[in-house]
């Protein structure tokens, strides 16, 4: 847990930091140093592609991007579920039973598909991927907010708010959505690495982030067209996107376990 | 069972219907018709396409026509693969996809379950250490990372596999598709079969078949399989719907002229007609195909049918 962490930390802080270090510039083309390996030349520590542009900078930028769309998609998906659940869950009786089916049948839905979808009728949008893959991911959310206000609704303190003459609105949204904090937290770093899954996978299909910005996703696919002579054009980005899911995924379990442990004594 | 049965399939429709819909609209409320191109066309010319394709009727009379067709099977014409229909499309690209999907979907089921049972007895040991590792890192690792990396190790360098579609021949080819697109549920299913086993051998009736002498063999076969699968079985849905998704990657990477390279085609040309059938289609798919995981689990557990 803590090796995932620290290995986020460090690749976290290479994103931010990292461009600076370099003196490439990640849009410039250099057509004299075309698919150069990696090395010390010219300062292309992982190489260039095929429009000689310097890889060191596109991976960094690559990951600023995919983890900017992680985080964000994470925060909407994030609002939706915890509103909903906590509704649901508060409320309860026929608008719960109703609520929740509704996500039991978006449940079998295939959601990639309507993102794919909604990337070709609206172009590719940036602010759209943001909302698209967020939307995809609240039903596990709805669900686990809802079970613990289910738990909450009947403590101590809500029936006291309840009689001082509290809005439903506002129990739902100052006195529970707090303490549900932890469980949510947990599974926010469940839900980073699949919104990461899914917009690199839009990216690979060229259907994400567009050139010249670029991201994981994108950069694998630029790597797959060129692994026959220039592996390291796949290989650099292929193993930092998988470094980066197998820790969030690490980490992510860690917490749940711990989590679990603490609540079930 | 039949109320069951009645009640299930009866249930899917709506699901279907809120599909079609959703789909409909997403495309239509888009800004921009899918005729605009940089080159502007003469007035009357676009009027023409428009009327051609009915894009001059309102949108309840277009989705009204477009349900319609839907039920006899027509999903209108393709907007860019021209004289063929998007039902003809789908026709020529679909055998392929399943024969990857029915194989792929074999190999995670026998991988998987046998490799879930065998960490189970040995749980704990080095084995069961190395399953649960790779179960993660599969379940972690997203199929257009995996597929090009075999392709790297498998045909570029070490030459052992054809690393695309077409020119190669025989069951080659399959080998590499196949087991990329199986990787991830091969995780996923040694991981749940594992736990269920393991929940399954701590029970009573498996302490009372072992001290009636049975070998751990024949406790396995005839007590603990069926429970132990019960998971897996649920889980067979989602599986369904992760290979499909996988397959558009892995159709991509391997030049594989299945549905999946029609699609993500479609998505890159703006074929609106094209997508939004494929849509309909999987999703179609996929809602009948967890119907019938539905049905299959009301008849092994009949508590099921009680709910």
């Amino acid at each position: 847990m803590k090796t995932s962490a620290g290995l986020l930390l460090l690749i976290l802080l290479l994103a931010i930091v990292g461009p600076w270090l370099s003196p490439n510039e990640y849009q410039a083309t250099n057509f004299d140093a075309i698919l150069q390996a990696p090395g010390t030349a010219g300062m292309h520590w992982f190489g260039t592609d095929d429009l000689g542009r310097d890889l060191f900078v596109r991976t960094l930028l690559g990951i600023r991007i995919t983890l900017l769309v992680a985080v964000v998609a994470s925060l909407v998906s994030l609002i939706i579920g915890v509103s909903y659940g906590a509704i649901a869950g508060y409320v309860g009786g026929r608008v719960d039973a109703v609520m929740m089916r509704f996500v039991d049948t978006l449940y079998a839905l295939p959601f990639i598909f309507f993102v794919i979808l909604l990337m070709v009728a609206f172009e590719r949008n940036f602010l759209l991927i943001f909302v698209a893959i967020g939307a995809i991911n609240w039903l596990d959310m709805a669900r686990i907010v809802r079970g613990q206000t289910l738990s909450l609704r009947e403590r101590e303190f809500v029936d006291a708010a309840r009689l001082t003459g509290v809005s439903s609105m506002r129990i739902i949204f100052r006195h529970i959505a707090p303490n549900l904090l932890g469980i949510v937290a947990v599974y926010v770093t469940l839900t980073i690495p699949q919104a990461i899954l899914v917009e690199s996978f839009l990216s690979f299909l060229g259907l994400g982030v567009q050139e010249p910005q670029t991201s994981l996703g994108a950069l694998v696919d630029a790597g797959v067209n060129q692994m026959e002579g220039a592996a390291w054009m796949l290989l650099i980005p292929a193993a930092l996107l998988a470094l980066i899911l197998l820790s969030f995924n690490f980490l992510g379990d860690a917490l749940r376990d711990f989590f679990d442990a603490r609540q079930s004594q | 069972m039949l109320r069951y049965t009645l009640l299930r399939v009866l249930g899917a429709i709506p699901t279907l219907l809120l599909v079609v819909v959703l789909a409909f609209l997403m495309v239509h409320a888009a800004p921009g018709g899918p005729f605009d191109d940089e080159r502007v066309l003469p007035v009357d010319v676009a009027a023409n396409i428009q009327a051609a394709y009915h894009l001059d009727e309102p949108l309840p009379a277009q989705f009204a026509r477009y349900l319609s067709g839907l039920l006899h099977g027509d999903l209108g014409p393709s907007y860019r693969y021209r004289d063929y229909t998007v039902a003809e499309l789908i026709r020529s690209g679909f055998p392929l996809s399943l024969r990857l999907g029915v194989l792929a979907m074999a190999l995670a089921l026998l991988v998987g379950i046998s490799s879930g049972i065998v960490a189970a007895l040995r749980q704990g040991s080095m084995l069961d250490r190395m399953v649960m590792f790779f179960a993660v890192t599969g379940i972690s690792i997203p199929v257009f990372v995996v597929a090009p990396l075999l392709v790297l190790l498998f045909a570029v360098n070490l030459q052992w596999l054809p690393a695309g579609w077409s020119g190669a021949s025989g069951a080659a080819k399959y080998i590499l598709p196949v087991i990329t697109l199986a990787l991830p549920q091969i995780a996923y299913i040694a991981r749940l079969t594992r736990a269920s086993m393991i929940d399954v051998l701590g029970t009573d009736f498996i302490r009372t078949a072992r001290a009636q002498g049975l070998g751990t063999k024949v406790i396995i076969r005839v007590h603990a399989f069926k429970p132990a699968i019960m998971p897996v079985l649920s889980y067979l849905g989602p599986a369904i719907a992760a290979i499909l998704t996988g397959s558009v990657v892995v159709e991509e990477v391997f030049g594989i002229p299945g549905l999946g390279q029609f699609f993500v085609r479609g998505a890159l040309n703006r074929d609106y007609t094209l997508v939004l059938g494929i849509v309909i289609f999987y999703a179609t798919l996929i809602i009948a195909l967890n119907l019938a995981v539905d049905l299959l689990y009301g008849v092994i557990d009949p508590r099921v049918r009680q709910r």
